[in-house]
């Protein structure tokens, strides 16, 4: 049956997005329940005007953001960012260095091969790491690199600017490498 | 260019909107600098994990409140006919 197939196609993806806003399984697979309910409700009305996949997810977005009001809990201090740099200080050489100022002291080790990379352990390392982002951060990495949305789209959706999104989308991205170098023992 | 710099600049540069001038710069010391190398390829590989996990997932249930409203959609379009 399409609509399943539909459904299921796009599941997992949008446990991810409702989670970035409600920090529950359980909350989020009703608020994607809750969607697909309204699309249905809603199926009519729609124009073509974006694709299909854009519209689902904006009442997506909008459902979840609505229940994360209605839930209003409080933001553990661990999922604040204070800003700065992405990546560790201590990893590089200081400005005063006489030779390499501003260069790796322990510069990134290369990974294992893409193969070796899509194991179950490490894509839980990868979910693990989304899901402790900071909220805003989350929506934007989840929506632009799960979801495989573009720029604009995410802009509309979540209504910030096209500066705002890349600077919540390389923090975001800066934070899941670093967990996953982590997880990998990666450091030289 | 600095390495701490780059690391800053890498989302720019992925999405393509650094000038001509920076990108070409940190082309440069990407040529020159395995660490940066190293870098870039890891935030590559984190993207492209990421959207593994978007991919469909082992056989998803359809809750039935959803299989529920589907046929009440359906059923209602062929009454409406």
């Amino acid at each position: 049956m399409a609509f399943e197939r539909l459904v299921r196609a796009h599941d997992a993806a949008m446990r991810r997005v409702a989670r970035a806003y409600v920090h529950d399984e359980a909350v989020a697979a009703e608020v994607v329940q809750d969607t697909w309910v309204a699309v249905l409700e809603g199926l009519e009305r729609f124009e073509g005007a974006s694709s299909l996949k854009t519209w689902v997810f904006t009442i997506l977005v909008n459902r979840a953001r609505t229940r994360h009001r209605r839930e209003a809990r409080t933001v553990p201090m661990s999922a604040l960012d204070a800003g700065g740099p992405t990546v560790d200080p201590e990893r590089f050489l200081p400005p005063d260095h006489p030779e390499w100022p501003g260069h790796w002291a322990s510069p990134p080790r290369r990974w294992d091969p893409e193969e070796r990379m899509e194991t179950i352990e490490t894509l839980g390392y990868i979910d693990e790491a989304v899901r402790a982002l900071p909220e805003a951060q989350a929506q934007v990495m989840v929506l632009r690199d799960v979801a495989g949305f573009s720029s604009d789209d995410v802009c509309a959706m979540l209504e910030v600017s096209a500066g705002n999104q890349r600077v919540l989308l390389h923090r975001a991205r800066a934070r899941v490498r670093a967990a996953l170098e982590k997880r990998l023992g990666g450091e030289r | 260019m600095d390495c701490n710099e780059l690391v800053e600049l890498v989302t720019e540069y992925l999405e393509g909107a650094l000038d001509p001038v920076e990108r070409a710069r940190l082309e440069q010391h990407l040529t020159v600098c395995d660490g940066c190398e190293a870098y870039v390829a890891q935030i590559r590989e984190t993207v492209r994990l990421a959207g593994k996990l978007g991919a469909a997932d082992l056989d998803p249930e359809v809750s039935p409140r959803v299989l529920q409203a589907f046929r009440a959609w359906k059923a209602g379009r062929n009454t409406s006919k």
